[in-house]
């Protein structure tokens, strides 16, 4: 080895610590490059191949019933590929050792083995079409329930109780992800898919001869739009709710939203991790090439060349961005495997195919390897530009000038120990402001994570305690007279009960539409309020539509604008309403009416299709078992469930990346920190042991060591707290879509959450050099000159 | 001179001796010092490079502990004092003089001598010291637009504000050239005399024992000669 390559090994070595922290920092932006990638990329890749193979159609119809002869209707319409139609709707499961019910979304197999959203068989076999009850579930609902082929269970089919069968589990390309309507997380032990011959689905809901949904698979190049516009023509009479592409299927949507994270977590943060690892970089190698400008003098003297010594210390910037990147992609490599790991308990493919993401590996690595380069360089150039004779000598004090800022310092006539930090901070605002953007971005990566519980808190909150205070909500098969309320209020322990009417709709204004749902509200509701961001109930008013921003911004109208309702549904009126009121509701899709002005509008009597019901806590049983057995009920919603099954996911989720996260979060700032006290300590070890000298005790001298730092730590903590609610607001615009929306709102609580983490982390980091101080040799400092 | 002879004794030393061992080498830096220093006496201790002379004032201004021996300060003894102990004995009873003057490059020459009248008992005004050491009229000045021999009189003018007991000095005149070295000097007598200041001088600089009330020589670890100066010499009339 050559002399100059063991001096480099040998300085690493004492510059160890410092080289791990900037490593470390760098080796967080590339594990969130990789292992988010290697996610993405293993996602999407599974997708598209399992989508191609169990042909996933392209675009979706439901309507009321229409003969099977339209599903060739459909296959003849330009630029369609295949069409299927079969039978879908939903049922109330009554299942054994359940007390409380379970709703399942059923769907039959079409007599001649499906063409379109091809089931894959994972165990037993498929229901035989001669047997009427035996039906195939989904995977994830069987494991749930321990639902094994051969148990039976009971379903209510259009009324009339069932015992059915289990043949087998399955997985579906319409079902990676499957989560009830209306639902916030899955609740795979509640809500489950099943498939059923397509005879026995016709004689259960008497629709012999008949289909109500229709999927199609597109040709190559065609054009979806088109598609859709003519679907809907064709399904129009026969009660058509409108048909839409792959965008508003619950499954792939929500699929598609979390690549879209993936994707923006890859490329937005890591670009702040490899800044501030350039950054500490040259922060770093400035310093050891300062303090051995004697030794570059001397090697200059007996005859290395400026480009030998410049390569000599860039290989030590080299070495530390190799370190951080294979760091980075071996950790990046784990979390990708983690993440991937845990995305399959919700997103069921039958195989998951791997892809490690290598471009991006290679790229990210590459990335790190420049990052270190750059930051190096301009160390690097200062220091053989030195001429030798120059660099031999020791460097000159620090020259302190008294500009305007140092006269108003120094008016503030504070303690000479807090004057050393401010004039510090003056005297070298390059060091200080990386200090600063390190902390900043560590503030701002941590708001970005925790505004997420904000966010799921506040949809939680609204969803269970504001707006929903029944307790079960019941979703009738069809809409009836508004006395089917008066009804429930007989059923067992029932104190209250609610009627409301809701509907998919299509709201048009000019050449925008939108495929959203109304609601319908009755004066003096209770249980179910429209409640805007603030909390407040909106009243609604006589006539007209409210309608949340988003989706009034979406189809550009205002208040007093004149919109187009086509309900989806029969009675499938079509209505010119205005809009008479526009609120702030983060989550909100639908559109909301007065319950009388509905009707009226419509020229019919009032109805229902849901019922809301606040219930003796000690009847909820008997009510349920009762629910259970209720013909006119397709489906209902037991909210104390939901909400524990909720906390229970949050709490089994959030802990694990909110640990994860903050570590990462706080890696810039302990790297930053640690690497601008060490290099304090080392550039004024003279200073502060003359400051022990003259009798100043330990933590005296600390002080200006550890004020410093905690001064540019407060001063980054707002400016962190800014570019967290920036970050946080474009992590919500990249992953809201028509069918989600997340609520913005970051608390007081999260940005202090912040601060104290970061605070905390920094005053740690820089507690862990100020013990070097205690090392320092008094006698030796003083007399060693630099 | 007898260490009997001494009774108001500012330092009282015994036994003294100092190892220090770096890897598997051991150097003995004292090898069993015996001194007693008297109140405002003005002492050089003079050696060569590698004497014991900086160790033997490193351990008396409370900087380096003793391998063996006893040192007392007054009625106070520092070889049993702890770490907080020496600290509080630096703070209010001992002024040092560097010969890289060791002053604080963000702080102008009136703030370094504050620096220290902030902490002390009973300091004067920093401006008095810089006046004392003739510095009155460059006290906003940063050690880096300040000369050497300037900047060695503002860490003079920081040692002495405090109104310390003892005054410890290692090679103060050795970054200096004769004749900056010369009104360093000057200001060290003037505060040994105007305020009766016990100081000791460490250099291997023969010329300036002259100037010194009690001269010791040390070689080798160990007291070679201790004599008084029958008739001193001004600062300015030694030169090298």
């Amino acid at each position: 080895m050559r002399a100059l390559d063991r001096k480099m090994l040998r300085d690493l070595r004492r510059v160890w610590a410092q080289a791990l922290a900037i490593a470390a920092v760098l080796a967080c932006g590339i594990l969130m490059m990789v292992g988010m990638s290697m996610t993405r990329a293993t996602l999407s890749g599974t997708q598209a191949a399992y989508y191609d193979r169990a042909r996933f159609a392209d675009v979706f119809a439901g309507l009321t019933r229409a003969p099977a002869a339209l599903v060739a209707e459909a296959q003849a319409l330009d630029g369609v590929a295949q069409a299927e139609g079969r039978i879908g709707f939903q049922a109330v499961l009554d299942l054994a050792g359940q007390g409380a019910p379970a709703s399942a979304r059923i769907v039959s197999l079409p007599a001649s083995g499906a063409v379109l959203n091809l089931p894959v068989l994972r165990r037993g076999r498929l229901p035989d079409p001669l047997q009427p009850d035996e039906v195939a579930i989904n995977e994830s609902f069987g494991e749930a329930n321990g639902l094994l082929p051969g148990a039976s269970f009971h379903a209510v089919l259009n009324g009339r109780l069932r015992e059915l069968t289990v043949t087998g589990w399955v997985l579906s390309p319409e079902f990676v992800y499957t989560i009830a309507p209306g639902a916030m997380m899955p609740d795979d032990r509640r809500y489950g898919v099943v498939w059923m011959g397509q005879a026995a689905a016709e004689a259960a809901m008497d629709m012999g001869g008949a289909v109500n949904e229709i999927a199609l698979r597109l040709t190559r190049g065609a054009d979806e739009r088109a598609v859709i516009a003519a679907l809907d023509r064709l399904t129009a009479p026969y009660g058509g709710t409108g048909a839409h592409g792959r965008d508003r299927q619950m499954s792939h949507a929500f699929l598609d939203g979390e690549l879209t994270q993936l994707s923006v977590m890859a490329t937005t943060i890591p670009p702040i991790f490899l800044l501030v690892a350039a950054f500490l970089v040259n922060m770093v190698l400035g310093r050891l090439i300062k303090s051995e400008r004697t030794q570059i003098g001397l090697l200059k003297a007996i005859g290395y060349g400026s480009a030998e010594i410049g390569w000599h210390y860039l290989k030590l910037a080299l070495l530390i961005g190799t370190t951080g990147a294979g760091l980075g992609v071996v950790a990046g490599q784990w979390i990708g495997t983690g993440l991937i790991a845990q995305y399959q308990q919700y997103f069921r493919f039958p195989v998951y195919l791997r892809d490690p993401a290598a471009g991006t590996m290679l790229l990210a690595g590459g990335l790190g390897l420049a990052t270190a380069a750059l930051g190096g360089l301009q160390a690097v150039r200062a220091s053989v530009r030195l001429p030798p004779a120059e660099a031999m000598s020791p460097p000159a004090p620090p020259a302190f000038s008294r500009g305007w800022l140092d006269r108003a310092v120094s008016a503030l006539r504070v303690r000479q120990t807090s004057m050393m930090i401010l004039r510090s901070i003056l005297r070298w605002p390059g060091r200080a402001a990386i200090t600063l953007f390190g902390v900043m971005t560590s503030v701002a990566l941590l708001v970005a994570s925790y505004f997420m519980i904000d966010s799921v808190q506040i949809m939680a909150d609204t969803l269970f305690t504001q707006s929903n205070r029944q307790q079960v909500t019941l979703v009738l098969s069809r809409a009836q007279p508004e006395r089917a309320v008066l009804d429930a209020l007989s059923l067992p322990g029932v104190r209250q009960a609610e009627g409301a009417f809701a509907m998919p709709a299509r709201l048009v204004h000019g050449h925008r539409e939108r495929l959203t749902a109304v609601s319908a509200h009755a004066e003096g509701e209770a249980l179910a309020r429209l409640l805007d961001d603030s909390g407040r109930a909106v009243p609604l008013p006589a006539e007209g539509l409210v309608l949340p921003e988003r989706l009034a911004a979406a189809l550009q109208v205002a208040v007093g604008d004149r919109l187009r309702l086509e309900m989806l549904a029969a009675p499938r009126a079509v209505l010119e309403l205005p809009v008479a009121r526009i609120i702030a509701q983060g989550m909100g899709q639908e559109a909301h009416i007065a319950a009388d002005a509905l009707f009226a509008a419509m020229g019919v009597a009032p109805q229902v299709n849901r019922i809301h019901l606040l219930a003796d806590p000690e009847a909820l049983p008997a009510l349920t078992l009762a629910i259970k057995t209720l013909p006119a009920v397709a489906g209902l919603t037991d909210w104390h469930e939901v909400r524990r099954q909720f906390d229970a996911t949050l709490q089994a989720n959030m802990v694990t990346m909110l640990t994860m996260q903050t570590l990462i979060g706080l890696m810039t700032a302990v790297g930053v920190v640690y690497n601008a006290a060490r290099i304090q300590v080392s550039e004024r070890s003279h200073e502060l042991a003359s400051l022990r000298v003259l009798g100043f005790t330990r933590w005296e001298v600390g002080f200006v060591l550890v004020g410093e730092i905690m001064l540019l730590t407060l001063l980054a903590i707002p400016l962190g707290w800014l570019l967290g609610y920036g970050l946080a607001a474009g992590l919500v615009g990249a992953m809201s879509s028509d069918l989600m929306s997340i609520p913005f709102v970051v608390t007081r609580r999260t940005y202090a959450l912040a601060a104290l983490a970061v605070f905390a982390a920094s005053l740690g980091a820089v507690l862990l050099v100020r013990r070097r101080l205690d090392r320092v040799d008094l006698a030796m400092a003083l007399k060693a000159r630099d | 001179m007898d260490e009997a002879q001494i009774t108001d004794a500012v330092f009282r030393v015994s036994g003294l001796t100092r190892v220090y061992r770096t890897g598997a080498v051991e150097v003995q830096a004292l090898r069993g010092v015996d001194l007693a220093l008297a109140e405002g006496e003005l002492v050089v201790l003079l050696g060569a490079s590698g004497s014991g002379k900086s160790t033997l004032l490193n351990i008396l201004g409370g900087l380096d502990r003793p391998t063996g021996g006893r040192v007392f300060f007054r009625e106070t003894e520092l070889t049993r004092a702890s770490d907080r102990a020496l600290t509080a004995f630096r703070r209010d009873h001992v002024g040092f003089v560097f010969q890289f003057y060791n002053l604080v490059p963000s702080l102008t020459a009136r703030e370094n001598v504050a620096l220290v009248t902030e902490i002390a008992r009973r300091p004067m005004r920093p401006e008095e010291a810089l006046d004392r050491v003739g510095l009155g009229a460059r006290m906003d000045h940063f050690p880096a637009e300040l000369s050497g021999g300037e900047q060695q009189r503002v860490a003079i003018a920081r040692a002495i504000a405090k109104r310390p007991d003892v005054l410890l000095c290692d090679e103060p005149t050795g970054a200096l050239d004769s004749a900056t070295g010369v009104q360093v000097l000057e200001a060290l007598t003037a505060v040994n005399e105007d305020l009766g200041t016990a100081t000791v001088m460490v250099t291997h600089n023969a010329a300036i024992q002259k100037i010194a009330h009690r001269v010791v020589r040390m070689g080798d670890g160990q007291i070679k000669a201790d004599a008084r100066n029958e008739t001193r010499l001004e600062p300015r009339e030694v030169s090298w």
